[in-house]
């Protein structure tokens, strides 16, 4: 993992493969770049140290496909069923 | 899905049929984010929704729904309220939905000061039915019916329920997404009418017809678009024309039409009891 100055904010990013649409939406105004894009067009972390957990990206998710665990929340790194199978 | 709003879907009718990209689904997550903020009990709500891909929010959202005819979503919400006033009403309509065949329901729900929540999920187009233009299409737009640029002037939906006597009118975008709850759930707070206009992409036919191809580019779009109220009021109409005012415009109380007509009902009960007194004596 890249040194990073600042402390790490976002514990992970999940992306739900099943109910992503690959629209690219969270790609394109994610603020620190910490979004990358497969050969499929799905989104895929390209820097998790870069990630300021500001939510952008969940937010304007129609689908509610990507997910941001914070250093900070207690609850599991990732929901029970691995890709989000609903 | 994240497990953020799981609870307030109806998971078997997951995924939505809602396009890649489409702004419809970043509305109704803003919807339910506002409604957990706002307190107000599921049980005590009703979801109103007309026809069209906007509309069908209400097949999607677990809640009381209904999932009426096009254009009578705010007809329907009235007849609701007016004869349960208890109820939280709530309309999740298109702009072709409430502000072209139901134009006129939209306008006199506002002047009577009916207290119900409207959000219009407004992609000035008639995204079902592949495209054609609606009243809030913005002049020059390339559609199914204007092939050649769309010649009108659109309609701003705020501007006409303020006009008509709404008591809480907004706009914002889906790029704006984060005001989006904090809007939607002081609509469902206010006793009156309100009415949140909801900026929304539809790149399937309104982007590529007009040069966006991606849903990102709608949305860089609708960024460039946007002028915040306080900028909007130091611009000419000129400087002003294309562009997507956001911010809150009204935020006031009125009398309340199924408040005042409870009161007239006690009152004429009260009378009713006071004649039945007299004729026995
Ligand atoms: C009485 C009637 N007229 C016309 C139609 C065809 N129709 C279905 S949806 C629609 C327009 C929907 O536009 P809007 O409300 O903006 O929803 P969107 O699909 O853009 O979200 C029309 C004209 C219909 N279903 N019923
Ligand atoms: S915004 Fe959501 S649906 Fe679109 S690519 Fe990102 S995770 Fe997938
Ligand atoms: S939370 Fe913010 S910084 Fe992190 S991936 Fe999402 S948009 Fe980018
Ligand atoms: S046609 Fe347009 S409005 Fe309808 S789901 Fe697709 S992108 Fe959304
Ligand atoms: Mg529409």
């Amino acid at each position: 993992m890249a040194e990073t100055l600042h402390k790490r904010k976002a514990k992970a990013i999940n992306i739900y493969r099943k109910a992503c649409k690959a629209c690219g939406i969270c790609i394109a105004f994610c603020p620190s770049k910490s979004l990358g894009t497969d050969e499929l067009g799905y989104p895929v972390v390209a820097n998790l140290d870069t990630c300021t957990a500001c939510n952008l990206c969940v937010d304007r998710c129609p689908d509610l496909a990507i997910e941001i665990i914070k250093e900070t929340d207690n609850k599991p790194e990732k929901k029970g069923d691995e890709d989000g199978k609903k | 899905m994240n497990r953020m709003y799981e609870d307030y879907y109806r998971m078997d009718r997951m995924p939505t049929i809602w396009c890649p990209g489409c702004g419809n689904g970043i509305v109704l997550n803003g919807f339910i984010e506002a409604f957990k903020n706002s307190g107000l009990d599921r049980k005590n709500t009703v979801i109103v929704s007309g026809i069209g891909c906007s509309s069908r929010s209400a097949l999607y959202l677990d809640f009381d729904t209904i999932h009426t005819t096009h254009g009578r979503a705010i007809s329907f919400a009235t007849g609701i309220k007016q004869s349960r006033p208890e109820l939280n009403v709530v309309v999740l309509t298109g702009d072709g939905d409430c502000s072209a065949i139901g134009g006129n329901h939209l306008i006199h729900a506002a002047r009577r000061n009916i207290d119900l929540t409207v959000v219009c999920y407004n992609n000035s187009t008639y995204g079902m039915t592949n495209g054609q233009y609606s009243p809030t299409t913005p002049t020059g737009s390339i559609t199914a019916t204007s092939m050649y640029g769309f010649m009108e002037s659109p309609f701003d939906l705020c501007k006409l329920v303020e006009a008509a006597g709404a008591t809480y009118v907004a706009r914002t975008t889906t790029f704006h997404a984060k005001m989006i709850p904090m809007m939607i759930k002081n609509a469902l707070l206010k006793k009156g009418f309100s009415f949140v206009d909801c900026i929304a992409q539809c790149p399937t036919y309104f982007g590529r017809k007009n040069k966006m191809s991606t849903p990102a580019d709608m949305m860089k779009w609708i960024r460039d678009s946007s002028v915040n109220k306080k900028t909007a009021e130091t611009m000419s109409e000129s400087e002003l024309a294309g562009k997507f005012v956001i911010g809150e415009f009204v935020n006031k109380e009125k009398p309340e039409l199924t408040a005042e007509y409870t009161k007239l009902v006690e009152r004429l009960k009260l009378k009713e009891k006071e004649g039945a007194a007299y004729a026995k004596v």
